[in-house]
């Protein structure tokens, strides 16, 4: 009996000893410490600079200027954040509505994008009309080069519109973006057919297929499109569209500020801290979801 | 001759009409598609042809655009010694900064993939932070300060390497590196994304089988297996690495100043903007922009077709 049992118990431990033994093939054990060493100093050169810019903006103004200097702060403290929030409550336009012009720009730019981009994309993934191939291929072609090569026409045609000096100078233009396009219909492409044909039959007509078959299904794309679009749109200085005071946005008055001098040292530091939070917030917080999307961002040809 | 004429009329039409109808059972496509279509075409297409167009006249928006012929570009490169040192400047960063970020983001994202998955998910923050960071890139200009204060002169004169400290961002000779430094460390930036979301997706039973076929290590396996089956991410990840490596002008403004010392710092994209929008000369903007556009897109098409040959 007993023996019986050590035999199973033999045959057991023979038949799981190679799975947990298992590593992933082709991997040596020197190989990977070399390699968890390596990437560590790495990361650390990589965050070194941001945590030194999160730190400086907790330091106080004397530690600012310590020399040999320290890389986190003896005495933390939030007042560069409140000094800067006086500076800017001083101004003539006040610090809200700096605040209210980016956060307008970023939202409508980053939701008509989204819609826009997953309208052209729906069609361009699922269904094959004369001009659709040449069409996204006129669009990844666009990926190729960047919004510099554009800017002076750009310019003239948005004075010929009457755009200049309105939020919809940055903002209309951002809803063309190629690249959202561009990952939307990678993206959709892996959405099966036949759901859609199966809503079709079910009596759906195309925007009901759109907004309640598609859109849900696509939620990780919808992500990454915010992400690069909040991206493009938060730290837009739009400096040469935008030329009234009261319609700046948040990045331009920061800008100023930091160029006040050695005594707005402490709040140049928090400038940097406030304008970066956001992107690399949402970043934490969606990461699972892009890099599903960018699984299929491949480009074939 | 006339018979094969006649046939391929013949032949031209009936696509056409074909075309013609597909095009009209397709209405409910077109529609959706319109929206973008149209700010596509306003944003992105005509801009494009109209800085063609442009390029070849003088134009100063205020009257109308004169025609000037070839003029724009053969006194860009003939005779603008400062558009030649642009061109200079942005073909070095960009010969030693695009391959070099490709590679390394190519390398970082292969080793994090080997990581388990709670550190993978914190290194690719910490790896892609510095692209999402927006300006934090100026945090460099309080390491590379010329005056008592930047810490890199600090250490270099209680070393005793230096003298007197050096004035990074206004001696050219620093510049330029001190640029592709910070270059180099935010290029970790969209392809990197897609190479790690691609390396995700690569097939482990493909790995398993290379195993039994005897693949020996990882470099083995990297050549054989993993990189051919992410040609398209390597494309794409190409195409972001040169579209923002010939876009260099945030970081040289920002750090050595616009204009900069001797023009040192100068790239094709910071010409554009002193001709566009301090001098008003959009026509002779324009042919600085058409260069720059046929440069990426030639660039582009050329490292695609190199790529396409990896591991066949």
């Amino acid at each position: 009996m007993s023996k019986d049992k050590k035999k199973k118990e033999a045959v057991v431990k023979e038949y799981h000893k190679p799975l947990i033994r298992r590593r992933k093939p082709n991997r040596s054990v020197g190989g990977d410490i070399a390699m968890y060493v390596f990437l560590a100093a790495v990361a650390f050169v990589m965050a070194f600079p941001i945590v030194f810019a999160v730190a400086n903006a907790l330091k106080p103004l004397d530690e600012l200027f310590k020399n040999p200097p320290r890389i986190l702060a003896l005495h933390p403290t939030l007042n560069n954040f409140s000094d800067l929030f006086v500076t800017m409550g001083k101004s003539w336009v006040t610090f809200t509505r700096y605040l209210f012009n980016t956060i307008f720009i970023t939202a409508v730019g980053t939701i008509g994008h989204l819609l826009i981009a997953s309208m052209g994309a729906f069609v361009l993934a699922k269904y094959e009309f004369p001009g659709s191939r040449g069409f996204f291929k006129l669009v990844t072609t666009a990926i190729m080069f960047t919004g510099y090569v554009t800017q002076i026409p750009n310019y003239i045609l948005l004075s010929k519109l009457g755009w200049i000096d309105t939020y919809w100078a940055v903002i209309i233009p951002a809803f063309a973006s190629p690249m959202g396009l561009f990952l939307m219909k990678q993206f959709m492409e892996g959405l099966p057919m036949s759901l859609v044909e199966a809503a079709k039959i079910d009596g759906a007509n195309e925007w009901k297929v759109f907004t309640n078959i598609v859109m849900p299904n696509v939620k990780p794309a919808w992500m990454t499109l915010i992400i690069f679009s909040v991206q493009g749109l938060w730290n837009n200085r739009a400096s040469n569209v935008i030329f009234s005071e009261e319609k700046k946005t948040l990045p331009f008055a920061m800008q100023q500020i930091q160029g006040g001098g050695i005594a707005r040292t402490g709040q140049g530091a928090a400038v940097l801290v406030v304008l970066m939070i956001v992107p690399i917030a949402l970043f934490v917080f969606s990461e699972t979801q892009i890099l599903e999307t960018m699984a299929s961002s491949g480009m074939k040809d | 001759m006339k018979e094969m004429l006649t046939k391929y009329f013949k032949l031209k039409r009936h696509n056409i009409s074909v075309g013609w109808k597909k095009a009209k059972l397709s209405k409910m496509c077109y529609l959706f598609l319109l929206p973008y279509a149209v700010l596509f075409a306003m944003f992105f297409v005509y801009p494009v042809v109209a800085s063609i167009y442009f390029s070849f006249t003088y134009y100063n928006i205020l009257e109308a655009p004169r025609f000037l012929g070839l003029n724009n570009y053969i006194s860009l490169i003939l005779e603008d010694d400062i558009f030649l040192i642009g061109v200079k400047n942005t073909f070095m960063i960009a010969i030693i900064t695009g391959p070099l970020g490709y590679i390394l983001s190519f390398l970082f994202a292969w080793l994090i993939n080997e990581l388990p998955r709670m550190i993978r998910s914190v290194a690719v923050v910490i790896f892609y932070a510095p692209s999402l960071a927006g300006t934090c890139y100026t945090i460099f200009s309080i390491f590379f300060k010329g005056d008592q204060y930047g810490y890199v002169n600090a250490f270099l004169i209680e070393w005793g390497i230096v003298e007197q400290p050096i004035l990074f961002f206004i001696n050219p000779t620093y510049m330029l590196p001190i640029c592709m430094i910070v270059i180099i460390w935010m290029s970790m930036g969209t392809g990197f994304l897609s190479f790690v979301a691609g390396l995700q997706g690569v097939d482990p039973a493909q790995l398993e089988a290379g195993c039994i076929d005897g693949v020996k290590n990882r470099w083995q396996e990297l050549w054989y297996i993993t990189l051919p089956s992410m040609k398209p991410m390597l494309i794409f990840g190409a195409v972001m690495t040169i579209t923002s490596s010939f876009n260099v002008c945030d970081v040289t403004m920002a750090l050595c100043g616009y204009p900069s010392t001797d023009y040192a710092a100068r790239t094709i994209v910071t010409h554009l903007f002193d001709y566009g929008t301090s001098r008003f000369e959009m026509g002779y903007a324009c042919a600085i922009a058409t260069l720059l556009f046929l440069i990426m897109i030639v660039c582009n098409k050329a490292i695609q077709s190199l790529i396409r040959r990896v591991g066949t």
